[in-house]
């Protein structure tokens, strides 16, 4: 087991594509960190570099506080579970398992004892002498990760590992390879564009886009405190709602209306930018921090604004109520938002002139109906959308810095 | 029931239709030389006396010697060629790929008698005429884009995850292609090497042209010249027996690698 | 933790820089040329070169029976070539024998084809026994239809034809060419129209048949434009090696009652007539006509050609 640190890392494939520009990353032994972002992002080529199956163009890379650059893959003691789950399709359960002891000179009675240990972690004993051919998806996803426990590394790489299952099995292995690295205690890396396992898994998410790192944090400061308009967007189902707005002496112009500044978005305006003109904002506000206006309490009325819009359709959950409106106007344009549609697996970002709210399961809004919404102002981000960086957050959260 | 009968008879159909010229010649083989021409399917009277004076007759032993060194030779010079080129194909970027599949793609298609003539020639002035190498040059030359086009399907078959995977478990290089990538690409590289060898065996046209004593010549070549030996006097039965004898190998290939030929032969033609 | 990010809004896209190769791209570039040269060098040395220099014999006086007179004779032995009866008599004989049995193998391919593809009873026995046709010496098999044909020796003969002798006259030798090339070619047709055939959807035909085809809908509506890449590839293969048409001929007639192809003539004229100046001048003329069908068939291809891509296509 050891800590993992990336220093200043980055990567220019041989055609001159740059996949991973200066990474920085520290984490911790025994850490469960997770690299999500859109397709392309440099997720896999970070892991691959940190595996040892791509070279690292410019930077460091220490693995237990030894520079490991140069090490070929066998000589890191890191263990890879593929997307594919490149099962060796001519060996059987047994000996894909056995394969990496094998290859390290272990005595055969140690190497039964050590695949017959992992096979039943994994409740894989019954398979043991099948070939991957002969076994569902499911139990495939568990002989990779059987692969990679067998010989204790100091890490595990996880790339994508649960795509290739369909989605409630996904589900359930989520939970096993989260209860799985909890009881071993292994540091590991875990690749994935799902947003929602990126949440639910790791201690910490490591957001990227376009070869640079967003944001670093646990799952809840990430979806709380936004560093810019890209992981805002990224983080969260369904995902935050953004509007255009412009800012005048004490009002902020938007689709829905015309809000009032608190002190507090006052506060981040004269923090971040000129006083006085008009200035151009985009408004995040999340689903949830909307609520239908007759259900609010007399204490909350104030703090919010209230809005009356026409409603496109309603979702029951059961424990809540999505209820999509229509807005009218312009819609909001930045860089990062169009970054966010092109992944459309990634976010679910909601149809730009639609509003996603998530309702009280009493509320009794109908679709086709007008509705009057209530809307948390506590809650609101603002954000530049020339560099699209969130100008709410305050100046003691760490990382609000951006240059 | 009705659909099984159907398909049943569809079936004994298509194998009747695909055996009996096989079963014809090879009852011909062990017919005598009073039955020969009784014109019954099935001979009345058997015999190994075709078979006892093909084997006994230098020409057909030379020609089977010939024939078998050179056709092994020719698939396996063609098989590491191909190996090479189709492993560049379906795992390196290059410029001038497309040009070498379209090279073999053309070579495919070319009339071979069109070479007859030059290489006759060509061979004569140089020395290779009636010789292994002499032949062995054009059915390497022939067999090289059989050999890509399937080698490379199969190989675009190989998961190359796997070789990743291998170093991450801790293989070298080496060990990577010898423990995982070799055991995954070894039936395409036999396969390949099935299609090439039945190509050289059955060739006539480079045999007949660019050889004139026993020196090369192959079986086929050596049959039809059976016709007017002075040392049989009607040559039907022994070109009977000598034609059963090449055949066998064919057989064999057939019937324990049926699988595996039908693969070759549609990945290397249609998905190309 | 300590880690000190920055965020930072990436420029579009780094250009790409495309005149300068790195080092890793020079390396793979290399090693392909490296493994693919020996096949492109063996490969256009023995049929490039030949056929470069067929066509400079071509333009020449050139009998081995008179050395001596070699000598430059421009487009006359073209002349000769095209105003002889035997060559045209030939030709004919070889475009007869490409369309009829070109055209029956493709019927009975398919149609073999769909047993292989669809039947429930001894699929293994079905395949085993088509590749037979497949795998077998040409001359051997042409010896088999020989003697079947063969007056006395035959059971075809004697069964067919009681009294003639179907080989000794121009129809029947023909015929029985071209019985012998669809006996041993359609089974290598009918694979490869397998192969299409696998790439059918069942979904889609469950549709069809939802949607009402009747069965021979669903085979031309649905089936056949699925496989039109499978049926080209066959088509332009087999016509191809249908024009070269030379083993069974000479094992069957040698090419008596003019039944002789174009390879058959050419043989013929370097063998027996030792004339190579003519028999490269028919080399050429048989290189061009198929170069014609193959340019014809590519026409007709379009983006479907075998090796139209670069070899990502799964
Ligand atoms: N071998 C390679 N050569 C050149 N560019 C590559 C290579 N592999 C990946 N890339 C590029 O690097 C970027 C990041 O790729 P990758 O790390 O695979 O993304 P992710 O795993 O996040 O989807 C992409 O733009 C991709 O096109
Ligand atoms: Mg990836």
């Amino acid at each position: 087991m050891a800590d993992i640190v990336l220093d200043k890392v980055s990567k220019k494939y041989p055609d001159g594509t740059v996949a991973v520009h200066d990474v920085d990353l520290e984490i911790a032994d025994g850490e469960f960190i997770i690299l999500v972002g859109p397709s392309g992002c440099g997720k896999s080529t970070t892991l691959n570099m940190i595996a040892g199956l791509e070279d690292i163009s410019s930077g460091e890379l220490r693995i237990g506080g030894e520079r490991v650059n140069d090490r070929a893959p066998k000589d890191r003691d890191i263990a890879m579970v593929f997307q594919s789950y490149a099962l060796y399709p001519n060996m059987t359960v047994r000996e894909n398992m056995a394969f990496p002891l094998r290859l390290a000179k272990m005595d055969r009675k140690v190497v039964d004892e050590k695949v017959g240990e992992a096979a039943r972690v994994l409740e894989l004993t019954d398979y043991l002498d099948r070939r991957p051919a002969n076994l569902s998806g499911g139990q495939r996803q568990r002989v990779a990760m059987g692969r990679a426990i067998v010989r204790s590394p100091k890490a595990f790489l996880m790339d994508e590992p649960l795509s290739n299952l369909d989605a409630k099995l996904r589900v359930q292995m989520r939970t096993q390879v989260s209860r799985l690295q909890k009881q071993l205690g292994t540091t590991t890396v875990y690749v994935t564009h799902d947003q929602t396992e990126a949440m639910t898994l790791g201690d910490r998410v490591v957001v990227m886009r376009g070869g640079y790192i967003q944001q670093v944090g646990d799952p809840q400061t990430l979806y709380d405190q936004p560093r810019n308009l890209f992981v805002a967007g990224f983080i969260g189902s369904p995902a935050m709602n953004f509007l255009p707005a412009e800012a005048e002496e004490s009002l902020l112009r938007t689709p829905l209306g015309d809000l009032p500044l608190t002190d507090r978005l006052r506060a981040s305006l004269a923090r971040t930018g000129p006083a006085g003109g008009a200035r151009q904002l985009i408004v995040g506000v999340r689903p949830e921090h909307f609520e239908d206006a007759a259900l609010v309490e007399d204490s909350q009325r104030p703090k919010g604004f209230e809005f009356t819009a026409p409603v496109d359709l309603v979702e029951s959950m059961g424990s809540d109520k999505y209820v999509y409106f229509t807005v009218e106007g312009q819609r909001a344009s930045a860089a990062d938002l169009e970054d966010l549609a092109a992944d459309a697996g990634g976010a679910d970002l909601p149809p730009q002139d639609s509003l996603v709210t998530r309702l009280s399961a009493e509320s009794r809004v109908r679709g086709g109906a007008d509705a009057k919404v209530w809307m948390n102002l506590d809650k609101l981000h603002l954000f530049d959308p020339s560099d699209g960086r969130n100008i709410t957050l305050t100046e003691d959260k760490p990382g609000a810095h951006a240059d | 029931m009705g659909a099984k009968f159907r398909w049943g008879v569809l079936d004994a159909v298509v194998v009747v239709f695909a055996l009996i010229p096989v079963l014809w010649i090879v009852s011909l083989s062990f017919k005598t030389t009073a039955t020969l021409t009784d014109g019954n399917f099935i001979p009345r009277e058997w015999t190994w006396e075709n078979y006892r004076t093909i084997f006994q007759t230098d020409q057909f032993v030379r020609a089977l010697v010939n024939s078998i060194g050179i056709a092994l030779i020719s698939t396996l010079i063609a098989v590491v060629l191909g190996t090479m080129a189709a492993y560049a194909i379906s795992r390196l970027d290059f410029p001038g790929k497309k040009a070498l599949v379209g090279v073999s793609l053309l070579i495919a298609m070319f009339p071979q008698v069109s070479l007859v003539s030059p290489l006759f020639d060509i061979e004569r002035n140089t020395g290779l005429f009636d010789t292994w190498p002499g032949l062995i040059l054009p059915y390497i030359t022939f067999a090289l884009p059989l050999a890509i086009y399937t080698l490379s399907a199969f190989f675009k078959q190989i998961p190359w995850d796997l070789e990743k995977a291998a170093k991450m478990d801790g293989a070298t290089q080496g060990e990577a292609f010898r423990k995982v990538i070799a055991p995954l690409a070894a039936p395409g590289v036999f396969t390949t090497a099935i299609l090439v060898f039945i190509f050289c065996w059955n060739d006539f046209l480079f045999a007949i042209s660019l050889t004139s004593t026993e020196r090369s010549r192959t079986v086929p070549v050596a049959l039809s010249f059976f016709t007017g030996a002075s040392q049989f006097e009607d040559p039907t039965g022994a070109i009977s027996a000598a034609a059963v004898v090449i055949t066998i190998p064919i057989i064999l290939f057939v019937l324990f690698f049926q699988r595996r030929i039908v693969a070759g032969l549609t990945s290397g033609a249609v998905k190309g | 933790m300590s880690v000190q990010e920055k965020v930072r809004i990436p420029a579009r896209r780094s250009p790409r820089t495309k005149a300068v190769l790195s080092e890793g791209k020079r390396q793979e570039r290399r090693l392909g040329w490296l493994l693919c040269a020996p096949a492109a060098i063996v490969m256009v040395a023995v049929t490039a070169y030949p056929i470069i220099y067929s066509v400079w014999l071509s333009l020449q006086r050139y009998d081995l029976k008179f050395p001596d007179q070699k000598e430059f004779v421009g487009l006359a032995n073209y002349a000769t070539v095209l105003s002889n009866g035997y060559w045209w008599s030939a030709f004919g004989v070889t475009a007869l024998i490409t369309v009829i049995s070109v055209t029956a193998e493709l019927v009975l391919g398919m149609g073999l084809a769909l047993i292989m593809h669809k039947t429930v009873v001894g699929r293994g026995l079905v395949r085993t026994s088509a590749l037979i046709p497949y795998g077998i010496v040409t001359v051997v098999a042409a010896f088999s239809w020989r003697y079947a044909w063969t007056p006395g020796t035959g059971y075809l003969a004697n069964l067919v034809t009681p009294d003639g002798a179907p080989l000794t006259e121009r129809a029947g030798a023909l015929a029985i060419i071209v019985l012998a090339e669809i006996w041993k070619t359609t089974p290598f047709m009918a694979l490869l129209l397998m192969a299409g055939l696998a790439l059918v959807p069942d979904d889609l035909l469950k549709a069809a048949s939802m949607d009402g085809a009747s069965w021979w809908q669903r085979f031309t509506k649905v089936m056949l434009p699925v496989m039109k890449p499978a049926v080209l590839v066959a088509l332009l293969f087999r016509t191809l090696d249908a024009f070269r048409v030379f083993d069974n001929i000479y094992v069957l007639t040698a090419g008596a009652n003019e039944t002789s192809s174009v390879s058959m003539i050419a043989y013929n004229n370097l063998m027996k007539g030792l004339n190579l100046g003519i028999g490269s001048t028919m080399s050429v003329l048989i290189f061009l006509t198929v170069a014609i069908i193959a340019f014809i068939f590519v026409k007709l291809f379009g983006t479907a050609a075998p090796g139209s891509d670069d070899g990502t296509r799964r």
